[in-house]
């Protein structure tokens, strides 16, 4: 039985949606974040396999992009949720209402 | 039929760990999840011929993401009770509605369309992404190198500047400091060495 692209597309697609329900039903901000990697590298493995599939090495390099700014993005999220927990000692995103009317 | 049963055990590997990211009370049950859910996808990229995107899926992924996660749990605390209760009343159906909504879409087009849409017509050239093939691609910038200029060496230089601007933004929120001192005494300690510890 030949696996084609679209099997990994579809598993990609499935960890996708369970990162997306991480990221919809946790109220903790470093699980959210966590999430929040899992549905970037669901849509990294959708790439990798469209690069086979096309005999394209676009999709690496789009992988390669990906990676740096979820990098990036880490650096600057854990950041901000550890000098929330410095000033508020809480990591629960319920707790931050200060902009709430 | 080999590639088959790398695809069966990784993708349970997989999606065991993104399981364990969303439903583990810990989150440091939760981060071993999804460094799981990391290998097996960077299997995945070998089995696509993506070594170089492998290689560093476990290095920066895997090694340095992952770390910096578990630095933050810890920094956090791992053993404070986390009330899986939701506060805001909607919050919950909004969201299983939404998420029906998505794998109903997704599903229909798994189903109707059984990704035929991404493949090209005719047999592809198998791709390898080599270091080679990969820095040829991100830095080439012209005929003297012996290929045509990198149509990703715009976005390469792009993604240098950003990452400086990501170094300089959490360093300027490391030294950022609420500035009401009067709620909630005892967190006067504060500074930039509390997070080492007592």
């Amino acid at each position: 039985m030949i696996v084609t692209a679209g099997w990994y597309m579809t598993l990609a697609a499935v960890l996708f949606l369970i990162g997306a329900g991480g990221l919809l039903l946790r109220n903790n901000a470093l699980v959210m974040f966590m999430s929040v990697e899992l549905m970037l590298n669901a849509v990294n493995l959708t790439f990798v396999a469209a690069a086979r599939a096309h005999g394209d090495i676009g999709g690496q390099m789009a992988v390669l992009f990906v990676l740096v700014v979820a990098a990036a993005e880490v650096a600057v999220g854990l950041a901000i949720i550890v000098s929330i927990f410095r000033s508020r000692r809480t990591a629960s995103v319920d707790e931050l209402s200060e902009l709430s009317g | 039929m080999v590639e088959l049963v790398i695809f069966a055990l990784m993708g349970a590997v997989a999606l065991a760990g993104a399981i364990g990211v969303v439903r583990a009370r810990n989150p440091v049950y939760g981060a071993m999840g999804l460094m799981a859910t990391l290998f097996a996808l960077a299997v995945f990229y070998v089995v696509h011929l993506a070594h170089f995107v492998a290689v560093v899926q476990v290095i920066v992924y895997a090694g340095a993401v992952i770390t910096l996660f578990l630095f933050v749990i810890m920094f956090v605390g791992v053993d404070r009770a986390e009330d899986l209760t939701e506060k805001l009343a909607v919050q919950r159906p909004v969201a299983l509605i939404v998420l029906v909504g998505v794998v109903v879409a997704a599903g229909a087009l798994v189903v109707t369309g059984n990704f035929d849409w991404v493949i090209t017509s005719g047999e592809p050239q198998v791709v390898t992404g080599t270091i080679e093939e990969i820095g040829e691609n991100l830095i080439s910038v012209g005929p003297p190198s012996g290929r045509e200029a990198s149509r990703w060496l715009l976005p390469f230089e792009a993604t240098s500047l950003l990452l400086i601007v990501a170094a300089v933004g959490a360093i300027a929120l490391a030294f950022y400091r609420p500035r009401r001192k009067d709620e909630a005494s005892g967190r006067r300690d504060a500074g930039p060495g509390s997070g080492s510890g007592p």
